[in-house]
């Protein structure tokens, strides 16, 4: 019996079949939500993948944000169900007020795709315990609008409570403030991330494997069946 | 406003019509009469005018096109030939991958972004009107004088266009070209390909057979986009002054080209659809007259049933319309229902406008008036068929006999000399590394990308159970091709095959974009010829058939045409990609290996252009059989093991192959220069049928049997070696090249690889 | 028949990458004197009957919570009857 990752498809997700892919290396099994179905189907955990949901129209994120599963959602992740919003679905975590601060267009202004390398700084979170503290890991970023932005006060709420769960390392990419790349909720059951973990999880396609570590984190959360701490 | 009826235009026989404006000679409005037994209703007119433009009818080239068919080698691997939207090739295991490449120039010269974003929409669609699941894409791109503040503009707004269409519909960018030329200043080639993948059942063509199907439009809603576009753009030059001709041009929405692609491949899956044609080149003109050509023959369309954005259009400009996202579909009668309720699943509007029937004729009705009532073969496939006078160019013996010979133009003759000419032409713009551009593209979504840039070939895993996958590569040296298209076209070819080769795929089919001048000037006219007979004469002997391609005339500012550019595409098949060559050398020890004989051959190399701007002599030569046993070396190779690396050589000869590789790998290796040949001659010498291999110790002995055996000349030129760096005083990574005119040139990977990667920053960042 | 013009823009905190971009341009074709430049959007509703205080309320309410993200973006109405 393995845990059940529900992963949703807005009109224009296009990292959910690679996050279901993750899904399946780490050991669950990945279970598709479709955004007009207002139904968690039993899930265990959600992944909100990435893509142009909506083709990033008004603004990343906003229109999906309203979308009947989204209600489920933030129902269940306000009842610490582990919800992990890769790129895009950090964007809609973000406009759901799920997690504080916004996404902004990249300070250089042009989409990049990197591989990039990331610090996690957080492992207690659902979705980060399997990684040391302090790991130095390789994990493929592709966004335009990636800059993570909040005001001082916020920023400084993060840092203070160790919430900031991945740093960028070498170069910023995007203008992230405090070249942050990903955070948690007070919770630490809903975490976002603007890099793609699931496009580094075999050694054929991907950079390196270091962002399965992601998904079998959540499995080791849900398996131990601990309330999550930050 | 009143509408021009067939049954007016019987009435009014001498009624005078705007036909040159919309860029009809007077023999074909002639001919138009003739078909129709009357003179054309308007709307008629605007089928006609698009239809048997330059860019839809093909009548210029179609009878040099021909020998792509008439020569197509036998292929049990081929399973749609050439005429459909795009060929279909069997790659095992009940799988079969589609490709295509066409162009979008003229759009890309008006409007940058959104003519290269258009141009990867008009791909794609051609790929799932296939049956297919399009899964990656290339664009093979060529710009003018990087130093003209014009190409900065155009440079910029294509690779924003692309990636921004393509980041967004999920398609993974796994190669192309950037290539610079002032031939090119006024005529950007925006080239772009796709492949998709499929199962043999779900093979879709482009035919409304079944008397009684529905035609049903879906897609975007149908607007002023690019009236007159086609005709009118594709088909003119442009005069000196620039863009003066702005109309309207095409403007994509990639949200909604995702929601098409889901859309139409669920219903595809579903069974609901007989035949299916996307909307391009002469929107629902071309692909209603396409789909009744194929089918049954015959079609009724209710043209006012078409959703529209702009309700001022009429219906001349609705039949011209090419705005984009728009797809048809024939569907039996029981399964519209079923058909419309996938569209309202995926938000994508749909309309009934149309019906077969064994009528033999395509007509339009507008409100319940008859606008349109034409043979549609007439229309779609019998437009006018040109054998334009074609004569070599009385200027090409005076270029063929400028041989850049030593006396000719000044080489390097010392150690020193030689680094200069090593660190300028590492980063020289159609050398330097393309990052800049390539890192604005997605290439890891769907997670099959095995290689990409700067990898030969793009790599895509079709299957996650065996690793059965492809590998596809776009090239063209246009310089070759200005000094003798025949031979220009089959160097393309061979190193497009090569680049599949070399990354361990066996070449199966081929597509080609031939981007030329002006079709009215004999001279542009015998380099197309002389292309075309080229490129099939190389896939007869080769055995690998030409899928399908795209032409695009026209590509000239006054009496300039550009070089002549056929761009080749190859596709090749790999059991298993796990086993797939990369450029990166791997450990200390390892043996570099040259594969194939260099001679003096610097006739249209980057080195002639970069350092002398100069182009004369005769292109490389070029023997196909032993292109072929390369190709063979380097797969049975891959397949066996023998190989930790292996790199084309192509523009700006070995060195350029081996510092790429050197970068790539951040590992240094010492190197040299073979006994018999001159230094400068070893590095930039642009002979043909070469690539560099990189060998394990444990494999030497079954390599160089290999190579005996075939009969080919393999010569070891370097070792791999981390510690070449510091044993001569360098910090870091290293080359060290030996027996450079008695004496030695070391230089640090670092060094060539902030040269290379400074460039293209510098100039458009 | 009225139109509501909703204007957002990015609160003057928030790097706005696209106005400066737009700066410099100015500023290479020639137009000197210009100090700042914010890119924001418009939404232009068109709207049925006359424009009551709780239609305004309602509008409000979207422009608050779809039309502009209150974390990074400011929002004006204008009514045009």
């Amino acid at each position: 019996m393995t845990a059940r990752v529900g992963v949703v498809t807005f009109p224009g997700s296009l990292d959910d079949h690679d996050a279901a892919r993750a899904v399946t290396l780490a050991g669950a099994d990945a279970v598709s939500l479709w955004h007009g179905d207002a139904n968690l189907h039993n899930v265990d955990a959600i992944v909100l993948p990435g893509g142009f949901s909506y083709g990033d129209y008004l603004r990343c994120g906003a229109i999906a944000r309203f979308a009947p599963v989204m209600e489920k959602v933030i129902e269940a992740a306000h009842a610490g169900m582990p919800v992990l919003g890769i790129c895009n679905g950090f964007q809609i975590l973000c406009e759901s007020h799920l997690l504080p601060g916004a996404l902004t267009r990249n300070d250089h202004l042009h989409f990049i795709c990197r591989d990039q390398k990331l610090k996690i700084e957080n492992n207690s979170s659902a979705w980060t315990r399997d990684y040391e503290l302090g790991q130095e890991i390789v994990v493929p970023l592709k966004n335009g609008e990636g800059g993570f932005v909040a005001d001082d006060y916020t920023l400084d709420q993060l840092e203070a409570e160790g919430r900031v769960i991945a740093r960028y390392l070498d170069l910023n990419p995007n203008g992230s403030r405090r070249d942050i790349a990903g955070i948690t909720n007070v919770a630490g059951n809903v975490v976002g991330l603007m890099p793609h973990p699931e496009h580094a999880v075999e050694d054929l396609t991907g950079p390196t494997t270091d962002g399965l570590g992601f998904f079998t984190s959540v499995l080791t959360t849900l398996l131990a069946g601990q309330a999550v701490s930050v | 406003m009143s509408i021009d009826t067939v049954g007016n235009a019987k009435e009014t026989p001498v009624a005078q019509q705007p036909f040159k404006e919309l860029g009809l000679k007077p023999d074909e409005y002639a001919r138009i009469k003739e078909i129709l037994g009357r003179r054309p209703t308007s709307s008629e007119l605007a089928m006609y005018s698009v239809m048997w433009s330059e860019h839809c009818s093909y009548k210029s080239s179609k009878v040099h096109l021909r020998q792509f068919g008439e020569k197509a080698p036998h292929s049990d691997a081929l399973l749609v030939g050439i005429g459909e939207n795009a060929g279909v090739v069997d790659i095992g295991h009940g799988w079969a991958v589609t490709f295509k490449v066409e162009s979008h120039n003229h759009p890309s010269y008006v409007e940058p972004y959104q003519g290269a974003a258009t141009g990867v929409g008009g791909i794609v669609r051609d790929i799932i009107s296939m049956g297919a699941r399009p899964v990656a894409v290339m664009d093979p791109l060529r710009f003018g004088d990087p130093l003209n503040p014009d190409t900065r503009r155009v440079l910029t707004g294509v690779v924003s266009g692309i990636g921004g269409y393509g980041n967004c519909l999920g398609l993974p960018n796994i190669g192309g070209e950037i290539v610079f030329d002032p031939s090119y200043q006024g005529n950007p080639l925006v080239n772009a390909l796709c492949v998709g993948t499929m199962k043999h059942e779900d093979i879709h063509l482009a035919a409304a057979s079944g008397v009684g199907n529905s035609v049903i439009l879906y897609g975007a809603r149908t607007g002023g986009d690019g009236i007159g576009g086609v005709s009118v753009l594709a088909s003119e030059t442009f005069d000196a002054d620039g863009p003066a001709k702005r109309p309207s041009v095409q403007v994509g929405d990639p949200f909604m080209e995702k929601l098409l692609i889901e859309c139409t491949l669920e219903v595809l899956h579903a069974g609901l659809v007989e035949g299916i044609q996307d909307l391009g080149g002469a929107g629902i003109s071309c692909a209603t007259s396409e789909l009744a050509s194929n089918g049954e023959g015959g079609m009724h369309v209710w043209l006012d049933r078409v959703l529209l954005r702009d309700h001022t259009l009429s219906p001349e400009e609705i039949l011209m319309s090419e705005s984009q996202e728009r797809m048809c579909a024939v569907v039996l009668p029981n399964k519209v229902e079923e058909f419309m309720a996938v569209c309202k699943k995926w938000d994508v509007e749909a309309v009934v406008i149309g019906e077969v029937n064994a009528s033999g004729r395509l007509t339009v009705d507008w409100h319940g008036e008859q606008i349109v009532d034409v043979p549609p073969r007439s229309v779609a496939h019998d437009g006018p068929v040109y054998d334009r006078p074609f004569a070599r160019p009385v200027w090409l013996d005076a270029r063929q006999s400028d041989t850049p010979t030593a006396e000719r133009l000044a080489r390097p003759t010392t150690a020193s000399e030689i680094r200069d000419t090593l660190l300028r032409m590492v980063a020289a713009p159609n050398l330097a590394a393309k990052t800049w551009v390539t890192s604005q593209y997605d290439r890891y979504v769907r997670g099959n990308t095995v290689l990409a840039q700067p990898e030969d070939s793009g790599m895509i895993r079709v299957d996650e159970e065996t690793g059965l996958g492809v590998a596809v590569s776009t090239d063209c040296n246009a310089r070759f091709a200005a000094l003798d298209p025949y031979r220009g076209a089959q160097l393309a070819f061979a190193e497009s095959y090569r680049n599949v080769a070399v990354t361990g795929a066996v070449p199966l089919a081929v597509t080609n974009c031939l981007n030329f001048g002006s079709p009215e000037d004999p001279a542009v006219m015998w380099q197309f010829e002389q292309a075309v007979t080229g490129l099939a004469d190389a896939c007869l002997e080769m055995g690998t058939p030409v899928t399908g391609g795209n032409v695009s005339f026209y590509n000239q500012t006054g009496e300039v045409a550009i070089h002549p550019t056929p761009v080749v595409g190859v596709l090749g098949v790999i059991d298993d990609v796990a086993r797939r060559t990369p450029m990166a050398w791997q450990e200390d020890g390892e043996l570099i290996y040259l594969l194939g004989e260099t001679t003096d051959e610097l006739a249209g190399s980057e080195w002639a252009h970069e350092v002398h701007a100069h182009l004369g002599g005769l292109p490389p030569v070029l023997d196909l059989t032993k292109e072929r046993t390369l190709a063979e070396i380097l797969v049975a190779g891959s397949r066996d093991g023998m190989f930790s690396a292996a790199h084309d050589v192509s523009d700006g000869g070995v060195i350029q192959t081996l510092v790429e590789m050197a970068i790539r790998s951040n590992i240094g290796a010492r190197l040299w220069v073979p006994e018999d040949l001159d230094p400068f001659v070893f590095m930039w010498s642009e002979s043909a049928t070469r690539a560099v291999v990189v060998v394990p110790r444990s494999e030497e002995m079954r390599f160089s049997a290999m190579c005996e055996a075939r009969n080919f000349a393999a010569t070891r030129i370097g070792v791999v070696d981390s510690q070449i760096g510091s044993e001569y005083g360098l910090s870091g990574q290293a080359l060290r090249l030996e027996n450079i005119y008695g004496s030695e040139v070391s230089v640090t990977i670092s060094d060539l690889s902030q040269a290379s990667e400074k460039t293209l920053p510098a100039l458009f960042g | 028949m009225a139109t509501v013009v909703v204007s957002v823009f990015l609160k003057p905190e928030i790097l706005d990458p696209q106005g400066r971009a737009v700066l410099g341009a100015l500023g290479r074709l020639g137009l000197s004197g210009v100090a700042d430049v914010r890119q924001g959007k418009q939404f232009i509703l068109t709207v049925d009957a006359e424009i009551t205080a709780e239609k305004l309320a309602e509008i409000n309410h979207i422009a608050e919570t779809l039309l502009s993200n209150p974390v990074i973006e400011d929002f004006t109405v204008q009514v045009n009857q």
